[in-house]
């Protein structure tokens, strides 16, 4: 045992310099990340108003959501489905687009790949979709379905609970090419392309063959790393909600795991309790992340 | 490289044959990616002619795409108000180009410095340094606000350009980025370089960096773009140091008399994000071709 600790210990001091390079980098990690989610998950064991010293209050917090919130479930609920139909629908379409665009001619691929990726520039272009849903006769959907004669009167699309979810969902979708997307451009650009003639010369027929034998293979931890970012995108989504449909939305219909966290963090000050939301949100994306990296594990 | 292929060697029989492409399946593609480009880029082209709308046509019956009588009038409005600022715009836009500059100039070198090493050598802690940095990926900012600012004010960064710059510097999404493509670079390369005597710092960014140009290219883009749209309201109160975004929605959230104006600044804050979006999706070159062979 001791040999083992003097042998890591004498590893680690001939590796002083890579060390060194990595220094700078994780201290402020630690301090921009580490000490803060730390502290976050400490917080989640007490009551904090912000004002007063927080008081170490055990379980409560969580015996409270778990037993108590009945809003919590309508959260957890929605937060799923953005976590199994949007996040998986916007993983594949992010792949497919770029395997797409990668054939084309450079000064194209960069159109296209532009067109995908213009709705995340912003980072708040998906207030547009308020005046394209709005709720009075100039909205773009009520004014097409008016002129159309389809509708008589507006339909308030974000303040209805039957309609307010799956609008939002298809925003969420429209935002989601980021991250995950170019990097599988990046990885694509990546690959060797002597792969693909030696694979045609072993038989490769077809575009479909090339995507599973050569292309996905080489492209694993790109493969990871969109998986991860889209878990963190779609488990986290809720933002576009409060813009779109307020923070509560009608009958809680599009309030989501975030907006709670949201809600009594900033707006009630119980920060001991929305620590609590966080951190079994955490947990949530934790497994999640674990059942993913045994999926893909095959191309790692 | 994980390429099997020994299922379809003894398949083959024509060694020559070129990839197929069936016709009508390439055009099927083809109007499916079209219609989801347009999904994607419709409502961002509609938002860039709203700003060209003068008020009256904002709010007409049925609504428009297009724009009837294209008008700067929103922009106009805009320059006079930024005119009447206790502060001089440019000095706002100073503020945000230097920012995002320098956080993305260290983002980007520093990241890398910390993903060789824990892509390359087996080192005591780099798998749980590396783990650690991806699952903090999966927590949410909303709820390490209130600590992440009571670390900044013990550290007197409140009001002070470092507050801004200094957290999205060790944002974990680039470590992971550059840490999966580093990863993927055959380890006869950097062997070659270290025979040379080459040391660590000198491999990373002689040998290493020009091979993975599509990751750092791509990662220049979500860092410039996350700064450029940060806020930092709470970090910053010096009325000189607030960054663009933060001073523009100050002057053109009163109402809808000042829509068009807030319009016409979305619109105008996009333009550097889109550019460096631009600059550096048309350098993503196929950089194997040029820097050598690949496992």
């Amino acid at each position: 045992m001791m040999d083992l600790i003097k042998s890591k210990i004498r590893l680690m001091l001939s590796n002083g310099d890579l060390y060194l390079m990595m220094a700078p980098f994780l201290i402020l990690f630690l301090m921009f990340t580490v000490i803060p989610v730390m502290s976050s998950v400490l917080l989640s064991f007490t009551d904090f108003n912000l004002l007063e010293w927080p008081s170490f209050v055990g379980w409560d917090n969580y015996v409270k959501l778990f037993l108590e919130d009945k809003i919590f479930t309508i959260t957890v609920k929605n937060t799923l489905l953005f976590a199994l139909l949007t996040g998986p629908l916007s993983y594949f379409l992010s792949l497919f687009v770029a395997w797409m665009v990668n054939d084309l001619s450079p000064k194209i691929r960069t159109l296209f790949t532009f067109m995908f990726y213009a709705p995340s520039i912003s980072g708040t272009m998906y207030f547009i979709w308020s005046l394209i849903f709005s709720g009075d006769i100039y909205g773009w959907v009520n004014g097409f379905l008016i002129n159309t004669g389809i509708l008589n009167e507006p339909v308030a699309w974000l303040n209805d609970s039957r309609y307010s979810l799956s609008i939002i969902m298809l925003v969420q979708l429209w935002m989601s090419m980021g991250a995950g997307f170019l990097a599988f451009i990046a990885g694509l650009q990546s690959i060797d392309r002597t792969l693909y003639e030696s694979g045609s010369i072993d038989g490769v027929r077809n575009r479909w063959q090339e995507l599973i034998y050569i292309t996905l293979p080489s492209m694993g931890p790109q493969l990871l790393f969109g998986a991860v970012m889209q878990i963190s995108a779609s488990f986290s989504a809720g933002r576009i909600s409060i813009a779109l449909a307020g923070n509560p939305s009608t009958d809680y219909a599009a309030n989501t795991i975030i907006t709670h966290v949201i809600d009594y963090a900033t707006i009630r000050y119980e920060m001991g309790y929305a620590s609590a939301i966080a951190t079994v949100l955490f947990m949530l994306m934790l497994i999640t992340n674990s059942f993913i990296r045994r999926v893909l594990r095959k191309y790692n | 490289m994980a390429l099997n292929l020994k299922l379809l060697r003894h398949r083959s029989t024509n060694h020559t044959k070129k990839i197929s492409r069936s016709g009508w399946g390439n055009l099927l593609v083809l109007v499916f990616l079209l219609l989801l480009a347009a999904f994607s880029i419709l409502p961002f082209i509609f938002a860039i002619l709203q700003s060209f709308k003068p008020l009256d046509e904002i709010f007409i019956f049925p609504p428009r795409f297009f724009v009837n009588r294209p008008s700067l009038e929103n922009y106009y409005l805009l320059s006079q108000l930024t005119k009447n600022m206790w502060v001089p715009f440019s000095r706002y836009s100073f503020n945000s180009v230097f920012v995002s500059i320098t956080a993305t100039v260290l983002h980007v070198v520093f990241a890398s410095m910390c993903a060789y090493p824990l892509a390359k050598f087996k080192i005591p802690g780099s798998k749980m340094i590396f783990n650690v940095i991806v699952l903090s990926l999966l927590f949410t900012g909303e709820v390490t606000a209130i600590p992440s600012f009571i670390l900044m004010s013990r550290t007197g960064m409140i009001n002070n350009y470092l507050a801004l710059i200094l957290p999205p510097v060790a944002s974990s999404l680039g470590l992971f980025l550059m840490k999966q493509f580093i990863e993927q670079m055959p380890d006869s390369i950097i062997e070659a370089a270290r025979v040379d005597g080459s040391g660590n710092f000198r491999t990373l960014f002689s040998v290493v960096m020009p091979s993975v140009r599509p990751a750092w290219l791509t990662l220049i883009i979500f860092s410039f773009q996350g700064v450029w749209n940060r806020e930092g309201l709470e970090f910053i109160y010096n009325e000189e140091l607030k960054m663009l975004p933060t001073v523009l929605r100050q002057i053109t959230s009163s109402g809808i008399a000042r829509s068009g104006a807030a319009a016409a600044a979305a619109v105008l804050l996009m333009i550097p994000p889109i550019t460096i979006f631009i600059l550096s999706q048309s350098n993503i070159i196929e950089t194997m071709a040029h820097s050598g062979i690949k496992e």
